[in-house]
């Protein structure tokens, strides 16, 4: 990546594809893999408001809570082979990530990795409330108390810190895909008008934003669809050349398969109009994406074409949905089932003077379980839902146990749109001891 | 004859916001042309109408033999609201699997 231009090639590589995702694959990733640049993709939908709310409580939270221990593992590798990486794990406090990872650094003895942090993305000041959710078209504000409002950036964001020659660099809202097409636009020469390789590039990233996705995780069937050794499942690369074209691999001897089936499978994920999946940084359509097998485990993809970006950016805002209570209870043997379902009837019977909205699931045959759930603004209602499924023990069908109950607050999701100029990113570069502003 | 999907083709799910996406291939290519036939939007509506509340659209892929049926109203109002077990809908096309089609 230091050299800018000129290149022909790149090999980009996926070390997380959520925030929960294991860390040893990615360590060995970059250790056997080859890399020109790692992306670390730990931001879903929900996790910027509930960083949001950490934030409120503590201003120096608010970032991935395993930021410390996946960069603890992948720093000193990252830095002895030169491969930058880059994370949304910013999340609700890019900074403050910055500052944790520039601390990390300089424990580990990195004092000349140039920590760069990316923001904008918070929007929260200047979206209107009484705009209608894309959704279902009521009012952002009607939806709840609205927590965060955070736009999702595109590639261009990005550029400054890669040509500052960031080593790591981290952000909040940036589209997934856009993390990757930002280092291979930089790092191949790429104009990010330039369509074909944007819609390329933006491919890419959407192949390889859930690591483990491609390279059989999230696959297995035994027998239908076999897995090797999927306990030791390998983290993908894409090795992209100047024109766009990916062939897409995993290091050798790890566990999984790279196939076209697995690729297939991914190409489609969670795409709701395979002729317009539109990113900040283009409109892809992948109805002309052909994948071929080339070498086991090494799968080829090109085709993607590119519309022009749109001028508005997706704006993802968390509120407050409430309160969900969520209870289970335990039958077996005989006639299981419909004791089961007896008890679930009891607690609709029981709570009905609360006017909640209940969902009672009955589970399995040898062994069922009951699960009762409910949404509710009032903690106490929530509580209710809980106590009247434990009550079954003594007060319910013959044999009731394993009773589990938890309360969880929840954050729902509803979007808009901003004008793209409405937008500012900045890039902060943090060296050791000292901040320097550079965009 | 009678075959069951799980038995001639593999099937992924994707969801965002209340949509959920259901991606199918089959694992020979010869098939593609019976899957375009058999498992048009209805059929898939009408196996998974315990889940689909909303419609149902059906994309073709000729060039990587897939089909894409994109799901509205399938996730209990959303991901970050639902009161489901599988709140995400994971398991649909899995679920899908079990439908059976005519084959020549």
């Amino acid at each position: 990546m230091s050299t800018h231009n000129g290149r022909t090639a790149m090999r980009i590589g996926c070390g997380a594809g959520f925030a929960g995702d294991r860390i040893p694959p990615a360590v060995d990733l970059l250790e056997r893999g080859d890399l020109g640049v790692l992306v670390l993709e730990c931001l879903a939908e929900r996790t910027i408001a509930l960083g949001q709310r950490r934030r409120l409580q503590d201003p120096g939270h608010g970032y991935d809570p395993r930021l410390r221990a996946r960069l603890s593992a992948l720093l000193p590798a990252a830095a002895r082979r030169g491969v930058p990486i880059l994370s949304n794990m910013g999340a609700a406090n890019p900074r403050a990530a910055g500052v944790a990872a520039r601390t990390l650094a300089d424990e580990l003895g990195l004092n000349d990795l140039r920590v760069a942090v990316v923001t904008g993305d918070d929007v929260l000041d200047r979206i209107d409330l009484q705009a209608p959710a894309l959704e279902d078209g009521r009012p952002l504000a009607e939806h709840g108390p609205i927590i965060s409002a955070n736009a999702y950036l595109g590639a261009d964001a990005l550029i400054p810190a890669l040509a500052a020659g960031a080593d790591v660099v981290l952000t909040g809202r940036v589209a997934d895909p856009s993390l990757f097409l930002a280092p291979l636009a930089y790092g191949l020469g790429w104009d990010l008008e330039d369509w074909p390789r944007t819609a390329a590039g933006t491919l890419v990233g959407h192949l390889l934003e859930c690591a483990g996705q491609i390279t059989g995780g999230y696959f297995a069937d035994p027998g239908h669809k076999d897995v090797p050794d999927l306990a030791d499942l390998g983290f993908p690369y894409a090795d992209v050349g100047a024109d766009g074209t990916a062939t897409i691999g995993k290091p050798p001897g790890t566990g999984g398969i790279v196939s076209r089936a697995t690729v297939r499978e991914q190409l489609l994920y969670e795409v709701t109009d395979p002729t317009a999946y539109v990113t900040p940084d283009v409109v892809l359509d992948l109805s002309g994406v052909t994948v071929e097998e080339a070498r086991p485990d090494t799968v080829l993809v090109r085709g993607a074409v590119g519309r022009p970006r749109p001028g508005t950016l997706k704006v993802s805002v968390g509120y407050h949905a409430g309160h969900r209570a969520e209870a289970e209870i335990s039958y077996a043997g005989p006639n299981a089932r419909r004791r089961a379902e007896l008890a679930g009837e009891i607690v609709t019977a029981r709570l009905a003077p609360t006017g909640l909205r209940l969902r009672a699931d009955v589970t399995g045959t040898e062994e069922c379980r009951l699960r009762v759930a409910a949404l509710t603004s009032s903690p106490e209602r929530a509580d209710d839902v809980c106590f009247e499924v434990e009550a079954l023990y003594t007060n319910g069908p013959a044999g009731g146990g394993g009773v589990r109950t938890n309360v969880t607050d929840v954050i729902g999701i509803v979007s808009t749109l901003l004008p793209r100029d409405a937008v500012t990113p900045r890039t902060e570069i943090l060296e050791t001891a000292h901040a320097r502003e550079t965009a | 004859m009678r075959a069951r999907l799980h038995d001639i083709a593999h099937a992924r799910t994707g969801d965002k916001g209340d949509t959920s996406t259901l991606s199918v291939f089959p694992y020979r290519d010869e098939h593609y042309p019976d899957l375009v036939r058999e498992l048009t939007s209805e059929a898939v509506r009408r196996h998974l109408s315990t889940h689909i509340r909303g419609e149902v659209i059906r994309y073709e892929l000729p060039n990587v033999c897939a089909l894409q049926f994109v799901c509205r109203r399938s996730l209990d109002g959303g991901v970050t609201t639902s009161l489901a077990l599988d709140t995400h809908g994971k398991s649909l096309s899995s679920r899908l699997l079990s439908l059976e089609i005519d084959l020549p």
